[in-house]
């Protein structure tokens, strides 16, 4: 009988199992992730880590991106004279696209390759190895509280963000015209739909989920010593951004489909 | 507790145990026995299968076949639980120190405590990780971070860590590698006062052979996966055998 065989290029092949892998890396996730012992400390700890320190990167690059959106904008909309209508537009553009993105790409950079460089050099110096000895399950303490941070901590910068964002804008338009601080958040308010914000949101937790469990899994599974660290935080990096936008590409069709 | 035909206590026996990867078997027909009290060598080549004898033995790699009883319970067949408690009772002293980087001295000395007494006061923990540093002389240390210590300090807070529960076994993964001459030295003494003082059983794996001689009871050695000779330093030392001549030249 004549045998088939489907022979894949290589890289597919890496490909395809490194896809697989990380599903189940993601599914051991919510197995342990929700069963006693539970590492709060470490979960608080990593809360601080990944949020906090993130917030004055994060809020400086929203900012400048509000400022440099609005002093952009302005011309184009004095010339068809709909200035008026530029609280609006960047209110909505940051709230429902520009924060959450912009916000989360600066977080796989900062979080997802310190995750994957720290648990990357844990692995390549045995430091897992030596607390899966001292009693501890390495998996709940290093990936389930990083992944956890992430996934919490990224909605709450993107709210943060989207705030200084629109001030910025705020500044940004007081360069050319006086609009009050009320009239411009009034101007946003009054466009901004519920339905602008909630999807915004909850795709942020996605985000974030993506960025914490790809750096703990790139690091996790970290080889070939200082070589294989490096490899690591840069792979976690490159992978948590392509990530982000597919899922923003999915989370706009399901939130047309509303 | 197992007991062999010398009516001595044997706290690790190891029978057919077998790993491979891939198409290279590191372990084939492996038997071993520990006894208690006893400082045990395992003496083989870089990559012969050493650090996964030991790495099997705590349950940190999983052998395709064989039986590996540690302290009367079958380590292979134990609820990560019950492998936990085995634990407290065994240490591991790894080649690279394994130190946590983000933590101080003590609190890589605690982390231990602290995942396996719950109810410790910040008094006792205390007391255990100065009593740990005491022991390997470096109370000073207690709040530096790894990366202020040399190797040889590194080393000595990583036996402290393995002491701060103490086991009644030790599994020591190459202790003197990467070490000068006189640190190796002052680390073999070391472990020669911990295993006087606390008459702790232990499974040294190195090819040192300064090391074996100063610190063996025994000596097992590995080759081509399997126990290929046992016997004290000495009488190895006099064998004719072409393979074990080899180490002793």
């Amino acid at each position: 009988m004549a045998k088939f065989e489907l022979t894949l290029p290589e890289n597919t092949r890496r490909f395809l199992h490194d896809a697989g892998e990380l599903s189940r890396f993601a599914a051991r996730f919510f197995a342990e992730g929700f069963s006693p012992r539970y590492e709060v400390l470490e979960f608080v700890r990593q809360c601080f880590v990944v949020g906090y320190k993130s917030l004055p990167l994060a809020g400086l690059t929203a900012f400048i991106m509000g400022l440099v959106l609005t002093m952009q904008l302005h011309p184009t909309m004095v010339y068809y004279g709909v200035e008026a209508m530029i609280p609006a537009m960047v209110g909505i553009s940051i709230v429902r696209e520009i924060g959450p993105i912009l916000t989360a790409l600066i977080f796989a950079g900062k979080i997802g390759s310190s995750i994957g460089a720290e648990l990357g050099s844990m692995k390549v110096t045995e430091q897992i190895d030596a607390m899966e000895v001292s009693g501890t399950n390495p998996f709940k303490y290093l990936v389930v509280t990083r992944t956890l941070a992430a996934t919490l901590m990224l909605p709450i910068l993107v709210i943060i963000a989207d705030a200084i964002s629109l001030y910025g804008s705020y500044l940004g338009i007081n360069i050319y015209e006086n609009v009050s601080f009320y009239l411009f958040f009034k101007q946003i308010f009054d466009h901004l739909l519920f339905m602008d914000v909630v999807p915004a949101v909850i795709k942020t937790f996605f985000f974030g989920f993506a960025v914490g469990i790809i750096g703990c899994y790139k690091g996790y599974y970290s080889s070939k010593g200082t070589e294989g660290v490096g490899r690591s935080a840069n792979s976690a990096v490159v992978v948590s951004s392509v990530m982000i936008f597919i899922l923003d590409l999915l989370a706009v069709q399901i939130t047309d489909l509303l | 507790m197992a007991r062999n035909s010398d009516h001595k206590e044997m706290v690790i026996t190891i029978e057919g145990l077998c790993k491979s990867f891939g198409a290279n078997m590191v372990l084939d027909d492996f038997n071993l026995s520990l006894h208690r009290g006893e400082s045990l060598v395992v003496l083989g080549k870089s990559g012969s299968g050493k650090s996964v004898l030991i790495k099997c033995i705590i349950g940190l790699i999983r052998p395709d076949r064989g039986i590996i009883r540690v302290l009367g319970q079958n380590v292979l067949t134990l609820s990560h639980d019950a492998l936990d408690e085995i634990r407290v009772k065994v240490g591991f002293l790894f080649q690279s120190n394994a130190l946590y980087d983000s933590m101080t001295v003590r609190e890589n000395l605690e982390f231990p405590l602290r995942r396996h007494s719950f109810n410790l006061t910040q008094s006792a923990a205390n007391d255990m990780v100065m009593e740990a540093l005491h022991n390997v002389g470096l109370e000073h240390t207690v709040d530096m971070m790894p990366a202020e210590l040399s190797g040889g300090m590194r080393k000595r807070i990583a036996l402290a860590r393995t002491l701060i529960l103490k086991p009644e076994i030790i599994l020591y993964d190459e202790p003197t590698t990467g070490l000068d001459p006189i640190t190796a030295l002052e680390i073999i003494s070391l472990m020669k006062a911990i295993h006087e003082k606390y008459r702790t059983s232990s499974i040294i794996i190195t090819h040192d052979m300064k090391c074996v001689s100063l610190t063996a009871d025994r000596v097992a050695m590995l080759i081509d996966g399997r126990c290929y000779a046992e016997g004290t330093y000495d009488e190895l030392k006099m064998a004719q055998d072409e393979k074990i001549k080899q180490f002793f030249q």
